[in-house]
């Protein structure tokens, strides 16, 4: 059972050493992830998520719980991270412009002219085993990570909170400032890479 | 057949809100419909439920334990300052 946020910034305000080390070690990780969108390098979105850890124990007095601790955290990572990357200068911070490039390509689908316009040409191939078989000799994860961080930042960000964190979409659209549509899209079409990156590895030979 | 009166990429363009719950009960019963009529796309999104409990899975990586040890350290102080303060005020 896990002690929940508030407990732990109780703890926090009393002083109390474990519970800073248990909530910088659920949340660096995603909050690294994030910073990493905004900044040049991952040291520097080391110290990005250093920083947003010191403005917590910093402003902790003033921290009501009016918003989720999480959501706090991100959201002042994100403040910092976009500073850092004006600083470094680096062309658009998360550029969270969604372009147009479908989920699927269009190719998979029948023309109009065809007898089932907008329909399969070909089903998707079958998997020949489920990846969650293969969990166990770490395939499917090492295949997930890695195009995981092939993915355009936006999407990786998104699918990151979605899919690996499990927080909801309107929490990730209100740490991001996102639309409801765009974080949709971006969740989509994330999704959809990573299904089809499982499918070249999984899918059974036609 | 009655694939639910929407196209296979009608369909691939909804998943997302569908695993979402985000479809009004009308959108729902025609994707449902489909999906019961169209093998390709019951693969489909059976493979996108596949997909996301994989990434269910993953693990992102850690703070580096230099930047962790700075960051206790930085804690430490931090709580110093503050009991300094207390018995002072």
């Amino acid at each position: 059972m896990t002690i929940l946020d508030d407990e732990l910034v109780d703890l926090l305000r009393a002083g109390d050493e474990r519970a800073f080390a248990d909530l910088v070690d659920r949340y660096s990780p995603s909050m690294l992830s994030v910073a990493r969108a905004y900044v040049t390098s991952r040291e520097v979105a080391e110290d990005v998520v250093q920083d947003t850890w010191l403005a917590l124990l910093q402003g902790i007095d003033r921290f009501e719980g009016r918003s989720s601790l999480r959501t706090w955290l991100f959201r002042v990572l994100v403040n910092i991270a976009k500073t850092r990357g004006v600083r470094e200068k680096r062309c658009t911070p998360v550029d969270m412009h969604v372009g147009d490039h479908p989920a699927v390509s269009p190719d998979r689908f029948q023309s109009a002219a065809s007898a089932w316009p907008d329909h399969w040409v070909r089903f998707p191939m079958p998997w020949r085993e489920s990846p969650e078989s293969s969990l166990l000799s770490g395939e499917a994860l090492d295949l997930v990570r890695s195009e995981l961080a092939r993915l355009p930042e936006q999407q990786r960000i998104v699918v990151s909170l979605r899919d690996v964190d499990g927080y909801g979409s309107d929490e990730v659209c209100a740490l991001l400032d996102l639309t409801a549509a765009n974080q949709r899209v971006l969740l989509h079409r994330g999704r959809a890479r990573i299904r089809e990156a499982l499918g070249g590895y999984f899918g059974a030979a036609s | 057949m009655d694939f639910g009166g929407i196209t296979c990429r009608e369909f691939v363009d909804l998943v997302t809100d569908y695993l979402d719950d985000l479809l009004d009960a009308s959108s729902r019963a025609r994707f449902e419909q489909h999906v019961a009529a169209c093998p390709g796309c019951a693969r489909y999104l059976d493979q996108i439920r596949a997909s996301t409990r994989v990434l269910g899975r993953v693990t992102l990586d850690p703070l580096s334990p230099a930047a962790r040890g700075q960051l206790m350290d930085a804690f430490r102080s931090w709580r110093s300052g503050r009991s300094g303060e207390s018995e002072s005020g």
